[in-house]
């Protein structure tokens, strides 16, 4: 977004909010730190979110602690009454975010008043069109219509009412949602508690694969196994999206004062084969990344880095410290934010959500994490705000300094960044930053080093066709937007279809038919009837049907006002008029074949007429047979005589 | 079908809990434990009986352990590395955590202290915990293709679960020990409404009723306030672990025994308290007194003597999200398991003045620190010693608790003038009789299998279920097979069904015909679509 962060006693900086849009803008001349909006940022929800009817959604799966974020838009609108379904951790992890993005926009409204407005003066039309082309289109989206989806910040009461609604999850833990659709988590191996989803419904399962990562070094691994088999797979993975656009070399290090700021990326665009030394790399990248900051604070230069990524965060700070207490350097790392302090006791606790190798520390009696060590060492000092007094007292520079927020226009970062932004000695190091130009807009001119680093979140393209092949979908449900990034075009083993944004896309039933579990006793009583000549048996069913976990059943049913409703019998086969006179007559009727009508004309309608002791009328057909008379007791009879010549199916 | 039981351990008695099962053509070990009363081969489960020739990785699709008490686990090490079972085995993250240290901790007193052959070594046991898979409480685990298996919580102590197997249609849970009403530690055990055709239950408490914990509690907690608040002492001897050695006494009279002791107080009525004991009641009582410390405001200094060490709490504070949500609530803000209150004991305290709360090894005031200083401190009557519900014949312990005697022998030269307060604890993490029936009467499962108590008491509690719930009940010795068909129409399974908590039904009515064609599949079909099968027309009348 375009928003400003606040302004500090001289000059008129200002900032935005900046998205997570994924398009990039190509940045103009006229933009400058002025043209930035001036209020309490709001927030771009999904496209056309606003339109929809709240109370017509029936289940959400919230699939990553970010993915979280922007639920209380959603649970504080009228009639909202999904389930959420949220792993443990996520929900835990999600809630820690926004609680400090609540706390972060305390500072805003002391300085812009607390005053809520439906429409601020920034989306007026009038107002959009002197902004700059970039911010136009981060408001207002390529072609206007997303200026829809703007709502103000949620609140602390929000949030909290939000987390109320969630149902929470351990990984693999089944859940029935209405007695139709069994639903279950598993971990995509991204962030701590960030899953994959398995559908499980009478017609057919299906798998959501959302951003999965191979290389993970604190969250379980990626359960890729048990999203195999399934009737239809919707790949969710929009993280290579960007893939191409981040593939440029040159320096991993640029200096960002020179008026063009090239993004220096840290990606490459290889090493993303299945069984890669991803591992490798990533661990080279961090070594890196800490070897530059400590380089830095040697020069007397701090480092700033913004939390992003939780799992990014907690490796750079596991390296730091370890780099630091081998070059026996004391320097005071800080994290500044609301909620650092229960986050990194959480950590400690939560073994059941990490990788193999931090289960081994619990499995040998040691921390998982070595910040609890490092903590009470008071080699990491853990403070809950700039302003908080323990950091004061204890405040150093250089230092190495984590904190929110990333998008540089809110929390502590804003106020160091300020401090620091001017010395080319200090160092930001930013993690995949969409728009880092406009991200650094407010602070210009920068002199500090900028170090921009990407770690994969997802699954790369490479392993793309790779994974699927290992899944065995029948059909994958493939992003339009992705269309021309893999080549499906030889793949024989799945079906392919490609959705786009805003429309529906039918898939054809996989399973035609779904199971049905017929209670023991009940079937002990089916009465059997055989058809010899065709090999089939047959019976009819009778009894209560219940849909439970997914899966019909159905039980003996002892309740007399329903079976009571005894629906007609089935019946094939001809009646044959020679045979039903014979019967009758058996029975003391007297009958009679109206003539003319036994060789079966062009109607195909005979005609029985009874005399003694009844009178009656019988017309027989191919398909249909009438009795007429006045009587209803000489009908039953007469129908019962019928009955008796007729083949019963059911 | 049939689901078969096979005990082998557990069966009208407490130790070496063992039950092998074959559920659908699958063969599950729940639980392999070892029998601490005898040194022979009745100490281990009679493994023979599971395959004769011996392989049993064929034998067997798994192995759960449900906790980390030597009767549920002490075998595993042997029966993996010695017998060779090289399959999976399941456990939650607290036992696999914990399970190692109880078997070392066993392997050390056997051989160390006294002096037998070892049965497993120490890489046995690390080799053995390598073949175990940690889950989660309700995740559903796809051991095979056939097979699946969840935990559950049952409370009775850190990480100690319920497990349920569904094997094609079969179902069934083994309970393991659980505890019905959540503690101060603890929560109280959760399962879901399944439909079993087994259940398979501990019975330790088959017969009793026991009053609130709580109660029990508030006692012990007054009657240390009154002590302390008139300047008194409180001893508190506690079972430490083989690890936690008395490096002070130097005597080792009693560890095992103790051990053997307090297994037996796991199982029976008088039981104070689980096994791993030491422990568990170490952090029990702590997190009781801390609190209370907390409410009262109390200074008054708790002392944990040299010798004992809170091994496991380290463990605890990591697998805090497996303790009670009072707990777990307070995590960020103050971990339980740091015991803010609590000192390290020298032995030049034993005689300076003033109040003071101290936890001292061994347990029934065998030998060791706690006769030590039970010896300076029993004389005044301003002093308090707790002890153990149950306390082996021929300690200190059981003396204080069986007679009124106030001098006491401690050897032929020693006698002590006993005029200190005594106060007797009984805090047992088991379920009562009521929560065992309220647990069936939940599940009402087609069949239940009492394992884990006291023939006797089994046998009682067998009737009441027999007759009350009308649920067929068994408890079968050991090495005894016991067969529950499953497929017999069973009418409290409809009852059953057709009561779910909360139901929605519509009065809609559809008619269907079940179609068995030879060599296919039976199916549904509409009753119009008979006829097209069998090639006929449909006649109207």
């Amino acid at each position: 977004m375009a928003f400003s962060p606040l302004l500090t006693s001289l000059d008129a900086l200002s900032f935005e909010e900046s998205n997570n849009n994924d398009k990039r803008q190509k940045i103009e001349n006229l933009l400058e730190a002025k043209s930035l909006i001036f209020a309490e940022p709001w927030y771009k929800t999904v496209n056309s979110l606003h339109l929809w009817n709240a109370s017509l959604i029936d289940v959400i799966l919230i699939s990553s602690p970010m993915g979280i974020m922007g639920l209380p838009f959603l649970t504080r609108r009228k009639g909202f009454s999904a389930k959420i379904y949220v792993t443990l951790a996520s929900a835990r992890l999600g809630q820690l975010m926004m609680e400090d993005l609540v706390s972060m926009h305390a500072e805003f409204r002391q300085f812009y008043g607390s005053k809520e407005s439906n429409f601020p003066p920034w989306l007026r039309q009038e107002e959009l069109e002197i902004l700059p082309s970039v911010l136009k289109e981060i408001l207002a989206g390529k072609d206007g219509v997303e200026l829809g989806g703007w709502m103000p910040m949620y609140s602390a009461a929000d949030v909290k009412d939000c987390m109320l609604k969630i149902n929470s999850l351990n990984y693999a833990q089944e859940v029935c949602y209405n007695g139709t659709v069994v639903i279950k988590a598993f971990s995509s191996g991204v962030e701590i508690g960030s899953c994959n989803w398995i559908l499980n419904g009478p017609k057919g399962d299906i798998a959501y694969l959302s951003s999965s990562c191979f290389f993970s070094a604190h969250a379980m691994a990626f359960d890729y196994r048990s999203l195999q088999g399934t009737s239809a797979l919707i790949y969710s993975d929009f993280s290579s999206l960007s893939d191409t656009q981040d593939i440029e070399d040159g320096d991993n290090y640029t200096d960002p004062t020179s008026d063009n700021l090239l993004p220096p990326s840290f990606q490459d665009s290889d090493g993303f084969n299945l069984n890669s030394d991803e591992d490798l790399e990533e661990k080279e990248k961090l070594v890196f990344i800490c070897s530059c900051a400590i380089e830095c604070v040697k020069d007397g230069g701090s480092v700033l880095i913004p939390i992003n990524r939780l799992g990014t965060i907690l490796q750079l700070l596991e390296e730091m410290t370890t780099l630091l207490e081998a070059s026996a350097m004391e320097v005071p790392v800080y994290i500044i934010s609301s909620v650092a302090e229960e986050l990194l006791t959480w950590l400690n606790i939560i073994p059941e959500w990490l990788c193999k190798q931090r289960q081994e520390r619990l499995f040998s009696g040691e921390l998982l994490f070595a910040h609890v060590k490092l903590l009470k060492e008071k080699k990491i000092h853990v403070v809950p705000n700039i302003h908080s007094h323990e950091l004061l007292k204890n405040w150093q520079e250089p230092c190495i300094v984590f904190c929110p927020h990333w998008s540089l226009r809110m929390g502590p970062v804003v106020h160091l960044l300020r401090r620091w932004c001017g010395d080319p000695k200090s160092l930001l190091i930013l993690e995949d930053m969409v728009n880092p130009e406009l991200a650094l807009l407010p602070f210009k001119p920068v002199a500090m080093k900028v170090l921009q680093c990407l770690f994969p979140s997802g699954i790369g393209l490479q392993k793309v066709q790779p994974l699927l092949k290992t899944l065995q979908p029948k059909t994958v449900l493939f992003p339009e937007d992705l269309r021309l990034k893999t080549n499906f075009s030889c793949e024989k083993s799945f079906l392919v279809l490609y959705y786009t944004e805003t429309e529906t896309l039918k898939v054809s039933r996989q399973k035609d038919s779904s199971e049905i579990k017929i209670a023991a006793d009940l079937a002990s009583q089916f009465y059997w009837k055989t058809f010899k000549k065709e090999g089939i048996n047959v019976t009819r069913l009778k009894g209560k049907l219940l849909m439970e976990n997914g899966r019909h059943h159905l039980f003996l049913d002892n309740d007399k006002k329903a079976s009571s409703r005894n629906s007609s019998l089935l019946r094939c086969g001809l009646v044959d008029s020679n045979k039903l006179l014979a019967a009758l007559s058996k029975m003391g009727i007297n009958a009679s074949m109206e003539h003319g009508t036994d060789d079966a004309g062009p109607t195909n309608v005979r005609i029985v007429h009874t005399e003694e002791p009844y009178k009656a009328l019988i017309e027989i057909g191919n398909t249909s047979t009438a009795i007429t008379t006045v009587d209803d007791n000489v009908a039953s009879i007469l129908f019962k005589a019928i009955d008796n010549i007729l083949d019963e199916v059911c | 079908m049939a689901i078969e039981t096979l005990v082998l351990g557990a069966g009208q008695e407490v130790g070496k809990s063992c039950v092998v099962v074959n559920i659908n053509g699958k063969r599950i070990m729940f639980d392999c434990g070892m029998h601490m009363g005898y040194n022979d081969h009745r100490q281990f489960p009679d493994f023979s009986l599971i395959s004769p020739s011996g392989d049993f990785n064929d034998a067997l699709s798994c192995i759960i352990i449900t906790h980390f008490h030597l009767d549920h686990v002490g075998a595993l090490a042997y029966f993996t590395e010695v017998c060779g079972y090289g399959g999976p085995v399941y456990m939650t993250y607290p036992t696999k955590a914990l399970s190692p240290l109880m078997l070392e901790d066993y392997r050390k007193v056997m051989v160390d202290r006294r002096g037998e052959e070892e049965l497993f070594t120490s890489d046995h046991i690390a080799e053995c915990m390598k073949k175990v898979i940690a889950v989660d409480l309700k995740q559903t685990v796809q051991v095979d293709e056939d097979l699946e298996i969840r935990a559950y919580y049952a409370g009775h102590v850190i990480g100690a679960a319920m497990f349920y197997v569904k094997v094609g249609d079969a179902e069934m849970v083994y309970t393991g020990d659980y505890n019905m009403t959540p503690d101060r530690h603890l929560g109280a055990a959760q399962i879901d409404r399944l439909r079993l055709d087994l259940l398979i239950t501990e019975s330790t408490y088959a017969t009793t009723i026991r009053d609130s914990k709580y109660a029990r509690e508030r006692e012990f907690l007054k009657a240390i306030h009154k002590c302390v608040s008139s300047g008194g002492k409180v001893l508190i001897p506690t079972f430490a672990l083989g690890r936690a050695q008395d490096q002070n006494s130097g005597k080792t009279i009693g560890t095992a025994r103790e051990m053997n002791g307090l297994y037996y107080l796991d199982g029976i009525q008088f039981g104070n308290t689980s096994f791993f004991g030491s422990n568990s009641t170490n952090s029990e009582l702590c997190i009781l007194l801390e609190d209370y410390w907390e409410r009262m405001n109390l200074k008054v200094p708790i002392y944990f003597s040299a010798g004992l060490t809170i091994q496991a709490n380290m463990y605890y504070k990591m697998l805090i999200g497996w303790t009670s949500q009072k707990i777990k609530d307070t995590y960020s803000t103050h971990n339980a398991f740091d015991f803010k209150n609590v000192h390290k004991f020298e032995r030049s305290m034993l005689d300076a003045p003033g109040p003071c709360v101290l936890f001292a090894t061994p347990g029934m005031i065998s030998g060791g620190f706690s006769l030590e200083v039970f010896k300076h401190w029993a004389p005044s009557e301003n002093n308090l010693v707790t002890l153990p519900g149950y306390c082996l014949a021929g300690t200190v312990g059981h003396k204080l608790t069986s007679g009124k005697s106030t001098n006491i022998d401690i050897d032929p030269d020693t006698q002590i003038d006993v005029r200190c307060q005594i106060h007797q604890l009984a805090f047992s993490p088991h379920t009562d009789s009521k929560g065992i029936m309220d647990l069936v009467k939940f599940l009402s499962p087609k069949h239940v299998i009492l394992v884990h108590g006291e023939k006797p008491k089994m046998d009682s509690l067998r009737e009441r279920i027999h007759s009350e719930l009308e649920i067929p009940c068994y408890n079968p010795a050991n090495n005894e097979t016991k067969c529950s068909s499953v497929d017999t129409p069973n009418s409290t399974l409809i009852d059953r069904n057709l009561t779910p908590e909360l139901k929605v039904e519509d009065e809609r009515v559809a008619d269907g015909v079940l179609v068995m064609e030879s060599n296919k599949k039976a199916k549904i079909v509409h009753r119009d679509e008979v006829l097209i099968m069998l090639d006929k027309k449909k006649q109207e009348v």
